[in-house]
């Protein structure tokens, strides 16, 4: 039996909106004390009201309008009905049968470096978005105790500041074929996002996460499988694992003619592996009902057409101006666009007059391989736009070698000097001199005799020993081109 | 005329022309308080402290005629489900023993502000789930008029004090008639805005959509004036309507001319009591005197009213409710847990009075899957056709009258074993709620020595009509008796 991945993400994400879902409180709440963000609204407190944060509909409607999804002109709120401490009202406002947003779509392009699987030619998925809906964030539990999780803990703390934030959840269609197909979407996503400017999508906060439904079927059938739920996935590297070992170990239990538990797994980023958290056999009932204390959102034409036009130039138009306006090839604008960021560099670069191709190589060269290396994002880096064009300045002026460019890069890029001060501070100019090389040549010919001797009798070979060793007194400023022209002088001189 | 006695627009003369003061007024209040209320029990709690410091700041507004109102150094009473900062405010709740809101319910602060004198919390039905005022889980309110009687619920704290002279007015909330039932057999004026009106920002919620706070009062006019203080758009509350402020006391004595009043026949027929159903007939006689056209009305989908009601207002209660969960504020048990879901099931069984439990447990299974279009759903399409009657009925009458309830009070004890019959109590009152729509009780005479209340009911927004009316009869029909305690 030939077997088939189904999967369906659920992208959660957090809006920058200044204040909360449905309070005044501040919504920017990374690192600060706990429960100092929280008002009698965002705590549940009896008798608290929620009202509506405009701003967090208009940037729901933004993203789905990305998306390619109709926003309804009439849209309400509804309460999700159970009980968990970080939650204070022990319901949550959600929306349930009229989201923000629905029906929509994002092509993902599956390029020949996406695809781990080497003889797949790249392709473009077209993944069905169902619906885009938004609600409130819940408080978080820390678990005092050994473990840090709750079974074992002693005591739990609670933090609200993170209740109320408003949370936009993106559901795909389960049109999701494989782990590699699944990280791409998702980054794909998050690139649609920051373009959008709503989120600071920033895995390692939360303010970016994903939940995967996964099942196998038969190939050909049309019916979905039993699926699982994989939560916990915090970077595009653990939802490919974790998807990955889910795909693996379905397989087995199907092949082995298991059937797969309808269960919540938890992906363990240390083990590459997935476990069980709670089994879902016996579903949740939310009791959904509309939120009694919300008046429906109409959105009106005029709106949705103001929201429309004031959608920013998106990646895929990005990467089509990037091949027309820079005469790059797709593969590079590809990588240009890849997340906001990258673009923002690249314009930065052409902006201080850079050269498109030379930048581009640079970028997904030397900038690539270091920002890796670190583990940095490009926004973080120390080298900006403005250090490259330094650098690739004075490689076009032959002020520096190719070689010496790359050393000059990593200092560049560790400590922030400019490729100039760099270049200044260790004296590191190429020599273009001729009588300074003369000397050096004349230094490197009666050092070496014997080999000086052994050029003459027509052994070739000799003259890359005397090149290597004139560069070598030279410290590796010498032009390379004038040292050769001058050494052969020389020694023709002699002969 | 003892001080106690007086309606507010009385006292406010008093008080701006210098005869008396806001502390005398507080005096006299408190002391009547401590007289009855040993037997009464309409306080949960007394705010003394607080109020000696309101009148006495009343009192120096008043000297320096500055921020000069109606409600001046006017000492009101306020059910104890909406939030005082500062002051336990319980819900008549074991679950929210000992709990003190951060804030103050947005109706409470405007009461504040105009400078009138909090005396304390007023007893209630748990969550405000009852008609009687039994429910309780700390006392029980007895009626001024016959204390072996019920002061009808929830707010029946509020029209007990207001009616035994322990307060010039009160708040109370009307989710399906807890206003005007208890101001009824209390014999006092109650009244429920339209849905919107009044801020419900700081009210305990127990079923969103129909709960609207009101005025309890010993006159229309007095009504009119809490109403002003009280109304108008809250920006903490969303379903608050933006509508400009207004003056409810205009237009008052215009009188009922040409007032096309009709008499609902689904509120006069069955379950109705031949007392009840006396007096109402006597107001509709006053009424045809003042130069008023009666006709019968229609309200043909009120008989399902109150199954409607009974699954809506316990679906949003079972949700608002979820909160008290012994987690942050308010009790939790004692006893050893074994995990978080057996906490949340000691705590809130431990919490929870009976009526309170039955309306979670009948709003959680009408909200449940598979359920929800059977109940839930087909609830909110009677709610609907309620509201549809009503548009009919008002474009036919301006105004609609009925009983406010169907039995005067009756004896405390008597229906707590049959919560049925207790649910009865609201019946003329619950289509209002459904339909978002303003209604009034005025007194219309006794029944066998107990107050009967006239309803009368009006179109969304319309309050100034039904006060006009509600002022025409309440002047022309002079209910003077007070209860003698
Ligand atoms: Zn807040």
């Amino acid at each position: 039996m030939e077997l088939e991945t189904v999967i369906g993400l659920e992208i959660h994400v957090e809006l920058n909106t200044s204040s909360k879902m449905f309070c005044g409180c501040s919504a920017d709440f990374f690192g600060a004390e706990p429960n100092t963000l929280t008002c009698p609204v965002c705590l549940g407190l009896p008798g608290a009201l929620p009202v509506a944060n405009e701003k967090a509909l208009e940037h729901t409607a933004t993203i789905g309008l990305a998306l390619g999804c109709s926003v309804s002109p009439i849209t309400k709120f509804d309460r999700k009905n159970y009980f968990y401490p970080d939650m204070p009202k022990d319901y949550q406002i959600s929306q349930y049968d009229m989201p923000v947003c629905k029906n929509g779509y994002l092509d993902v392009e599956m390029t020949a470096q996406e695809l781990s699987s080497q003889s797949q030619e790249p392709y473009v998925r077209r993944v069905g978005i169902n619906r885009v809906h938004l609600e409130e964030d819940t408080g978080k539990l820390i678990h005092i105790g050994q473990s840090g999780r709750i079974a074992a803990a002693e005591y739990s703390l609670l933090d609200f500041n993170r209740a109320g934030v408003p949370l936009v959840e993106i559901v795909t269609e389960p049109d999701i074929r494989s782990a590699d197909e699944a990280k791409a979407f998702v980054q794909n996503l998050k690139n649609v996002i920051e373009h959008l400017g709503v989120s600071d999508c920033d895995m390692e906060k939360g303010s970016f996460r994903c939940d995967a439904n996964i099942s196998l079927r038969p190939v050909g059938s049309e019916e979905l499988g039993t699926k699982s739920e994989v939560k916990n996935m915090n970077s595009f590297r653990a939802i490919q694992r974790a998807l990955i070992y889910e795909i693996e170990r379905q397989t087995k239990i199907l092949l082995d003619g298991g059937r797969v538990i309808q269960e919540t797994r938890h992906f363990d980023a240390v083990g590459n592996t997935t476990s069980s958290l709670r089994s879902k056999e016996e579903a949740h009932d939310y009791r959904y009902f509309p939120e009694p204390d919300l008046v429906p959102k109409v959105f009106t034409e005029e709106e949705v057409r103001a929201l429309k036009a004031a959608l920013p130039e998106l990646p895929t138009d990005k990467k089509k101006r990037f091949i027309s306006d820079y005469s790059l090839s797709p593969s590079d604008a590809a990588f240009l666009t890849s997340s906001k960021a990258t673009g923002d560099y690249f314009e930065e670069c052409m902006r201080l007059k850079g050269d498109a191709k030379k930048v581009a190589n640079w970028m997904m060269g030397e900038l690539s391989m270091h920002l890796n290396a670190a583990g940095l994002k490009i926004e973080e880096s120390a080298l900006t736009p403005r250090h490259l064009l330094s650098l690739l300045k004075l490689i076009d002026a032959g002020s520096i070698s190719g070689k010496m460019a790359k050393e000059i890069f990593a200092e560049s890029f560790e400590t922030g000097k400019l490729a100039e001060v760099i270049v200044e501070e260790k004296n590191l100019t190429q020599l273009s001199d001729s009588s300074e090389i003369e000397k050096i040549v004349m230094m490197a010919l009666s050092e070496n005799s014997k080999a000086v001797e052994e050029y003459h009798q027509g052994k070739d070979r000799a003259i890359g020993f005397l090149v290597g060793q004139a560069m070598r007194l030279s410290q590796g400023r010498a032009n390379p081109a004038l040292l050769n022209e001058i050494l052969k002088e020389k020694l023709s001189e002699k002969a | 005329m003892l001080l106690y006695e007086m309606t507010l627009s009385k006292l406010h003369d008093e008080l701006t022309s210098g005869r008396i003061s806001a502390m005398e007024l507080l005096d006299g209040v408190l002391k009547r308080i401590a007289s009855t209320d040993s037997k009464l029990k309409a306080y949960l709690r007394l705010t003394e402290e607080e109020a000696l410091k309101a009148a006495k700041a009343a009192d120096a507004r008043l000297l320096a005629k500055e921020g000069i109102n109606p409600l001046l150094g006017i000492p009101f009473a306020i059910k104890d489900n909406m939030c005082t900062e500062g002051i336990s405010t319980t819900c008549a709740s074991k679950i929210l023993d000992g709990y003190v809101p951060a804030y103050s319910a947005s109706v409470a602060q405007r009461l504040f502000n105009f400078g009138a004198v909090m005396v304390g919390k007023a007893n209630m039905d748990e969550f405000a789930m009852g008609s009687s005022t039994e429910n309780s889980a700390y006392q029980i309110t007895a009626n001024p008029w016959d204390l072996s009687r019920v002061p009808g619920g929830s707010s029946g704290g509020s029209a007990a004090a207001v009616a035994a002279g322990q307060a010039i007015f009160a708040l109370g909330s009307d989710t399906g008639g807890s206003i005007r039932q208890p101001a009824a057999l209390c014999g006092v004026v109650g009244m429920k805005p339209t849905y919107g009106l009044v801020s419900r920002y700081g009210l305990i919620a127990f079923a969103s959509s129909l709960d609207q706070i009101g005025p309890i009062a010993k006159s229309v006019t007095d009504a009119a004036l809490i109403l002003n203080a009280i109304c108008g758009h809250d920006p903490m509350d969303s379903t608050s309507l933006k509508v400009g402020t207004s003056d409810f006391t205009q237009g008052l004595e215009a009188g009922v001319k040409g007032l096309k009043v009709g008499v609902p026949k689904e509120l006069m027929g069955e379950g109705i009591d031949d007392g009840v159903k006396a007096k109402v007939e006597e107001a509709i006689k006053i009424f045809e005197g003042l130069g008023a056209s009666v006709k019968e009305a229609s309200l043909p989908h009120s008989e399902y009213a109150l199954s409607a009601y009974y699954l809506i207002a316990p679906a949003e209660a079972s949700s608002n409710l979820a909160r008290f969960d012994g987690v942050r504020y308010g009790h939790r048990t004692k006893e050893d847990v074994e995990d978080m879901v057996d906490m949340y099931s000691k705590t809130r069984a431990e919490g929870f009075g009976a009526e309170v439990k039955r309306r979670i447990m009948l709003g959680t299974y009408a909200l449940s899957a598979g359920y929800y279009d059977a109940y839930y759903g087909q609830a909110q399409k009677v709610r609907t056709l309620i509201m549809d009657d009503f548009k009919k009925a008002f474009s036919e009458h301006d105004v609609l009258i009925s009983p406010t309830t169907p039995t005067s009070a009756f004896k405390g004890g008597e229906k707590t074993k049959d919560p049925l019959s207790m649910y009865m109590s609201d019946i003329c009152t619950i289509p209002t709620n459904l339909a978002g729509i303003p209604a009034i009780s005025v007194p219309c005479g006794l029944s066998e020595g107990l107050p009967v209340g006239l309803q009368i009911m009006g179109k969304a927004l319309d309050e100034p009509t039904i006060l006009r009316a509600a002022y025409a009869f309440e002047k022309e029909f002079n209910f003077s008796e007070r209860p003698k305690l």
